[in-house]
């Protein structure tokens, strides 16, 4: 099978060309080249491969449907959703209070804390660390947020060689993809596509057996554990009480980068990773795995909360416009995310376009709240692509009210954007015709007669044509068979 | 009880079946209906579309219009929410907080207001019937069984009223409150997803092999309704309100 996702260009190639003239041809190439495609024009690549896009469909039910089966095995799950949206917003309220106490706990216990506002301080201080510990060779478990900062483009610039450990990471580090979802980033793959990039990359016999493929990816990565110099990793959760934090993995790949032969433990986290207290751990281990795959717990769930003999622990804990978003009353309860990806397996717009139509780096709804607070006008569509279902908001595990964020968004949005575009006019316009009974009843009439009469161009001058008939227009409206027969 | 028909633009101009239904079934049930004619839309598609602000002067006018009404009654669950949920963005007068709170979805005020069981409504529709749960009923105005949550005794306002209705054989789907993919203004800003997630949802309904797609808010039917159409299915749309005030 094909891969469906055009990929998004936005890099300018002059490589090869002389200097291009500033002519109005040229610039229209760069304006074109430079500019992102929208979730609509990425959407309809990925659904003209049907056949990929039905199976795909079926991958992410299939995830919704187990999360359902476990989530409802508890009993107490609509109370624990409750709990864990109280102590991530009261944590949210006292953010800075309990991030110096897991700083000041986290360093009695022997680990290094670093502040980095954004991402490129949080790659510098990440770089710096290891060419400190001449550390040439990284191992790297699964972590959105040096997506996010984009650490992997950053470190191999610098000559350090970073191996992702996560099986579904490491495909994609093979293909040169994005993850298009948090928690399975390759699910987009399916198991012909991964056999023959198994064989292109680790001379695996054609094969799209997962257990062999499985098997030849282990062998592959256990021998970049044992060479690394030093492993990287997120954070699920950080206790502030202990200065401990927690990361959850089913593969086991954050432990072995650890216990491995190196020396140095890079962690990163965005502060809203913070927990108050070890006892809260116990709401959010118990949501997390059932929400996101139905799991009763992930097979691994690891604490560290010191480092060995002779190693070190190094925290990045990173903003990167969290705080910005704190400071929005309307949005910030998005900070309360714990990753576990429910809103994107249960969401019909992600599963009828999968993850690379977003282009922000977290997908599907929770992505569509996030980005804009990164950058408004870079990521305006995302709140768009979505019918405010709100089946997101009834499975996040802490409550965040989804759909009604994506409507506020749309609404910020358009505020700040020029009222001039058709969009605007048209919406305007449409407002004012609605805002006279006389107008709303003329334009319903010679809307009506162009339906009526011209049915064929009437279907095609809009997108509604494009897959859908236009209703039949009836002899008289509402309004005229009650003024005829019930008007008292 | 003196109820406002609150009768949505589109249905107005292309459904006005579904407005005659509404307004005779209520009129069986005793209520005293009147349809303001002053009324246009209630401001959803602009609102969606990212431009409540340009939607204010719409919201100010429907509460003008029906403030004198005990309850304003409509065949959609969308409009409906949007006039309980996003009016907030009008000064909160004392109309305004009465219309807001006396807007009701019909299935919800047949059930939860007019409290109607099988002596009041006399209906029959001997016909195999695939039921929608249009999100913005099922999952805002909570009318219907949430399959994320895990609420026991949910309750759902179209099966009550199916259950009352004689000869109706009534079908759940496979995903029952999935998204139609129409979505306001989605439908036309992203048509291809739009297209194809109704066309998963017609495929569940045409695999029950039911004659009719029903359910409480026009617009996802309309949208399914055409391509049903486009694709040359038989199987044909009926909102609620047209199988309640069937008779043989």
């Amino acid at each position: 099978m094909e891969p469906t996702q055009a990929k998004p260009q936005t890099k300018f190639n002059t490589k090869s060309e002389t200097k291009p003239k500033a002519n109005l041809k040229t610039k229209k190439i760069i304006k074109q080249q430079t500019q992102t495609q929208t979730h609509a024009q990425l959407a309809e690549g990925f659904l003209s491969n049907q056949l990929k896009a039905s199976w795909f469909n079926k991958s992410i039910w299939y995830q919704r449907d187990k999360r359902d089966v476990a989530t409802k095995k508890l009993n107490e799950w609509e109370t624990l959703r409750e709990l864990a949206s109280d102590i991530k917003a009261h944590t949210l309220s006292k953010l800075d209070e309990y991030l110096i106490e897991f700083e000041e706990k986290a360093t009695a216990n022997g680990i290094n804390i670093h502040w980095a506002s954004d991402d490129k301080e949080h790659n510098e201080i990440a770089t710096n660390l290891l060419k400190k510990h001449n550390a040439k060779k990284v191992v790297k478990s699964k972590s959105m947020l040096s997506e996010e900062c984009e650490l992997n483009h950053h470190l191999e610039n610098n000559g350090i060689e970073i191996i992702e450990s996560d099986l579904g990471e490491r495909i994609l580090q093979f293909s040169g993809e994005k993850p298009s979802h948090i928690v399975m980033p390759a699910i987009h793959k399916t198991k012909e596509e991964i056999g023959e990039l198994f064989e292109e990359k680790l001379n695996t016999k054609k094969s799209n057996d997962p257990v062999y493929l499985t098997q030849a990816a282990r062998l592959h990565l256990r021998e970049k554990f044992i060479n690394a110099d030093a492993s990287m990793s997120g954070v699920n959760f950080a206790v502030a009480e202990t200065g401990s934090f927690v990361l959850c993995t089913n593969e086991g790949n954050a432990d072995l980068g650890l216990t491995a032969n190196s020396k140095l433990h890079i962690a990163s986290m965005g502060i809203e990773k913070i927990i108050p207290k070890q006892e809260h751990l116990g709401v959010f281990v118990r949501m997390l795995a059932r929400n996101a795959t139905g799991q009763p717990i992930t097979t691994y769930t690891s604490h560290f909360t010191k480092p060995n003999k002779g190693s070190e622990i190094h925290i990045i804990i990173v903003d990167n416009n969290r705080t910005k978003l704190l400071a929005e009353e309307k949005f910030n309860s998005s900070l309360k995310c714990i990753r576990c990806a429910a809103c994107m397996n249960t969401c019909p717009v992600f599963k009828n376009s999968g993850g690379h139509s977003y282009n922000f780096v977290i997908p599907g709804p929770i992505g569509a709240i996030l980005a804009p607070a990164h950058d408004i006008k870079k990521y305006e569509d995302m709140p768009f692509a979505s019918t405010l279902c709100g089946s997101c908001s009834n499975v996040c595990p802490v409550k965040i009210n989804i759909h009604e964020q994506l409507y506020d968004w749309r609404q910020e949005i358009t505020q700040r954007k020029s009222s001039f575009t058709i969009k605007s006019i048209m919406m305007k316009g449409g407002a004012f015709v609605l805002s006279h009974t006389w107008m709303y009843r003329l334009f319903g009439k010679i809307g009506g007669f162009f339906v009526h009469n011209f049915r064929k161009i009437s279907t095609m001058a809009t997108p509604w044509g494009k897959g859908r008939e236009l209703p039949d227009v009836p002899k008289e409206s509402f309004k005229d068979w009650w003024d005829n027969n019930a008007k008292k | 009880m003196k109820v406002g028909l609150f009768i949505p633009c589109f249905v107005d101009q292309y459904y006005p079946e579904v407005g005659k239904a509404t307004y005779q079934l209520l009129t069986k049930l005793g209520c005293d209906v009147d349809y303001p004619t002053g009324q246009t839309c209630c401001g959803q598609p602009m609102a969606n579309g990212g431009h409540a602000k340009d939607s204010v002067k719409l919201a100010y006018k429907f509460v003008d219009i029906f403030s004198e009404y005990d309850y304003v009654v409509g065949p959609s669950g969308s409009c409906v929410s949007h006039v309980r949920d996003h009016y907030d963005i009008i000064e909160q007068t004392d109309d305004v907080k009465h219309v807001r709170k006396d807007t009701w979805e019909i299935s919800d005020f047949l059930v939860n207001v007019l409290k109607v069981d099988g002596g009041m409504l006399k209906a029959s529709f001997p016909h195999k019937v695939g039921v929608h749960n249009s999100c913005h009923a099922h999952r805002h105005l909570g009318v219907g069984i949430q399959s994320e949550l895990n609420i026991p005794n949910q309750e759902s306002t179209i099966e009550k009223l199916l259950a009352l209705v004689n000869g109706v054989e009534a079908v759940e789907m496979e995903h029952p409150d999935e998204c139609c993919g129409f979505g306001g203004t989605f439908s036309v800003t992203e048509a291809t997803v739009s297209v194809q997630m109704g066309k998963n949802r017609i495929k569940e309904h045409i695999k029950e092999n039911v004659e009719f797609i029903t359910g409480v808010d026009m617009s996802c039917l309309m949208h399914m309704e055409g391509i049903l159409k486009r694709e040359g299915h038989k199987v044909e749309v009926k909102h609620l309100v047209e199988i309640l005030n069937s008779e043989l």
